[in-house]
């Protein structure tokens, strides 16, 4: 098993926002979260990914049988975890290009590889431009400043492609595109779908999942998974909206 | 504990000695500024916290020492001279040591046929008209006792002099080397650079310590940049971290001129920079910028002054801070817009970074308009390392003090990429990057 998440409880400001969540994604899986706003969703991204704010007061994550939970951001990225934010970060003054090789090189590091040189990393960066489509301009910039909502999308999963993660969280990477852009975006996960890998894609519409289907459909619903099905849960969602999740496990209204 | 009119006493008592060791230095018509400055140091009294441009900064560390004038300059090697040259850049250069010219060590022959360049001392002696002209025209003796200090007692810096036309397209590196031993040295490097009409010409100030011991450098350079004339200056201060450091830099703009100054430091115990352009006539373009990075006890002072005297003239000021361990930062950036300086544009704009719980710094913007069709604007901010940033960086498996390397960097970068010459930036990354990998 590749990511073993078991009653998971977090909070922020002394709020809880998940209220025990158990998961379990094993590799060559695609799931899907999806569920009402303010659900708890990039809450459950942000814990997994090492989000110092959010505090982690009950419950276990193993990540390919390591505790998560004691890992450092980096270590986790180092270890294979990615997370594709709902709103990236501009960071003004620090090229996309630097902080790639900067990261790359980090991560070859601690899986006791030898480091790109620049020409390699160069090499290896234009293969997965094409994957995404990014323009070249777009790596010399600032990262994320400047950037219209696509391309940021657009950047979190050429850098996902970049990273080559063992499992990566796909926070509403799909929202806000146009259907030319999400085909990209979709194209670049499909493509690096791989028996060895898994996707998390938290997503609100049904739309991407024509595109990257999923094995596993779940309900995040006041921080707790309240449902899970295959793809056609989904489509039953997008039909009916969450109340008949609401029915389903009225005890949770 | 030393009393503060007993230090004043000190450096007065110094000066017949200092007149003795002249020789015939005391006919010139510089002695009698000396004079005159060494009456006006006794007349003024060292700055307290009452004072308002001395609020934030107190100087008391630096009245608990009698420093020694320095008599001769001890001997360097060149390669102590090489750690401070920038790799790889064609340039002329000037060294100082313990603020004595270092004929040896300095390399300004190939350019002697284009401009005046030489020591000032040499300037004094000969009479130079320039000096008559020029000399302690900017930088007021009579009411700021450090520049009465520097009058009272100089004896070298650097002197330049470009004629009208010139362009002058190698870098001229002035370098001050400072080693103090047990000795408490005091220095009073004072320069003078003029750049006639349509002339152009860039000047690195540099400011260095050898070891880190405690010496007092009180340096006054005083700017002439004339109708069209273009000067780039560069300041770079890596001294001891036991050392004090008390500047002025006077620049008068005629007409059409453009003058950049780039300031980066990393400070000394006190280090406080009187940074004052004016506008002497319309069509003048200033940039001011400045890079600090402190920690520990440090102190450091920005006090700029632009006086937009004249109208159709454009300013452009970026200071930045950086701070970590108890340090305390002042920026105080002064714009005056005089009644008749219509079509001012001047933009200011300070930002500072605290890495600890315990550094400190206070910011004034002070905007003083009296002309009304004029564009004005500034802004101030103290925050922390942006933690969304942080997250982000450490998210892509960047470890945690590379990730704040990397935004401290890209925070300096702004200042540090307005530097004309690629390798005097090379020399600043280099500069940055040691202190925060340690
Ligand atoms: N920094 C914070 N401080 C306080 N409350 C927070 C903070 N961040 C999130 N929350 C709260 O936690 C809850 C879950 O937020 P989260 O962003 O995880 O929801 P989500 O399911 O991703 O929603 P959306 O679909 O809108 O992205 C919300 O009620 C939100 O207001
Ligand atoms: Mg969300």
């Amino acid at each position: 098993m590749l990511l073993e998440i078991k009653d998971l409880h977090a909070s922020i400001e002394g709020k809880e926002i998940l209220k025990g969540i158990n998961l379990s994604v094993n590799e060559g899986e695609i799931h899907a979260i999806m569920g009402p706003n303010g659900s708890g969703k990039s809450t459950l991204a942000q814990v997994l990914a090492g989000r110092e704010e959010y505090i982690v007061t009950k419950g276990e994550v193993f990540f390919k049988g390591k505790n998560l939970l004691t890992l450092a951001p980096e270590d986790r990225a180092r270890e294979g975890i990615f997370l594709a934010f709902q709103y990236p970060v501009e960071i003004p003054g620090v090229s996309n290009t630097n902080m790639l090789k900067t990261a790359v090189n980090e991560i070859r590091k601690y899986r006791g590889e030898e480091e790109y040189d620049a020409m390699e990393f160069l090499q290896m960066i234009k293969s997965k431009m094409k994957l995404v489509e990014l323009e070249q301009a777009l790596l010399s910039r600032a990262v994320n400043e400047g950037y219209s909502g696509g391309e940021k999308k657009r950047n979190e999963i050429f850098q996902m492609a970049v990273l080559e993660p063992k499992l990566a969280i796909l926070d509403e990477t799909d929202s806000g595109l146009d259907i030319d852009a999400l085909r990209i975006v979709a194209n670049g996960v499909n493509m690096l779908k791989s028996p060895d890998n898994a996707t998390i894609l938290v997503t609100h519409y049904q739309r991407l999942l024509n595109y990257i289907v999923p094995d596993f459909v779940h309900v995040l619903y006041k921080g707790r998974i309240v449902k899970s099905g295959g793809k056609e849960l989904a489509l039953e969602l997008e039909e009916k909206g969450y109340d008949f999740i609401k029915d389903d496990s009225g005890v949770l209204v | 504990m030393i009393q503060t009119n007993e230090i004043n006493k000190w450096y007065i008592s110094l000066f017949d000695e200092f007149e003795r060791n002249l020789n015939g230095g005391t006919k010139s018509p510089v002695h009698q500024l000396r004079k005159k400055a060494i009456n006006d140091f006794s007349q003024l009294s060292f700055p307290t916290n009452k004072d308002e441009e001395w609020r934030f900064t107190n100087i008391s560390p630096l009245l608990k020492y009698k420093f020694n004038p320095a008599l001769n300059a001890p001997f360097i090697e060149k390669e102590e001279v090489d750690r401070f040259r920038f790799n790889g850049m064609k340039c002329s250069l000037m060294v100082f040591v313990n603020g004595f010219f270092s004929e040896e060590l300095s390399e300004i022959e190939s350019i002697k046929d284009k401009l005046t360049i030489k020591s000032i001392s040499t300037a004094i002696k000969e009479n130079n008209p320039q000096i008559q002209k020029h000399f302690n025209k900017y930088a007021d003796s009579s009411t700021q006792i450090f520049t009465a200090l520097s009058t009272a007692y100089i004896i070298d810096g650097a002197f330049i002099h470009v004629p009208e036309g010139i362009i002058i397209e190698e870098p001229i590196h002035i370098l001050f080397l400072s080693s103090s031993k047990d000795d408490k040295i005091l220095s009073h490097p004072r320069n003078l650079i003029i750049a006639e009409k349509n002339s152009q010409v860039l000047i690195i100030e540099h400011y260095a310590g050898l070891d880190n011991s405690i010496y007092f450098t009180n340096a006054v350079t005083e700017i002439s940049v004339g109708e069209n004339a273009v000067v780039h200056h560069t300041k770079i201060q890596e001294e001891s971290k036991s050392s004090f450091h008390i500047a002025r830099m006077e620049t008068v703009q005629e007409r059409n001129s453009c003058f950049t100054s780039n300031m980066i430091s990393l400070g000394g115990e006190i280090t406080r920079n009187d940074f004052n352009t004016r506008f002497n006539g319309t069509g003048g373009e200033s940039e001011l910028n400045g890079l600090f990075l402190i920690d520990d006890q440090q102190l450091f002072d920005a006090h700029t002054l632009i006086d937009h005297a004249s109208p159709h003239c454009n300013s452009h000021e970026l200071y930045r801070g950086i701070l970590d361990g108890k340090s305390r930062g002042v920026f105080n950036g002064k714009i005056i817009v005089r009644k008749d300086a219509q079509k001012t544009n001047a933009f200011q704009e300070n930002n500072n970074i605290i890495l600890s719980n315990e550094a400190l710094v206070n910011t004034k913007p002070q905007l003083e308009i009296f002309a009304d069709d004029v564009k004005c604007s500034h802004g101030a901010t103290v925050g922390q390392l942006d933690n969304e940033a942080l997250f982000y960086l450490k998210s892509r498996g960047i470890g945690e003090e590379k990730s704040r390397d990397i935004l401290i960097h890209a925070f300096a970068s702004d200042v540090v990429r307005r530097i004309k010459i690629d390798k005097i930036k090379d020399h600043i990354e280099n500069i940055l990057t040691e202190k925060f990998n340690n």
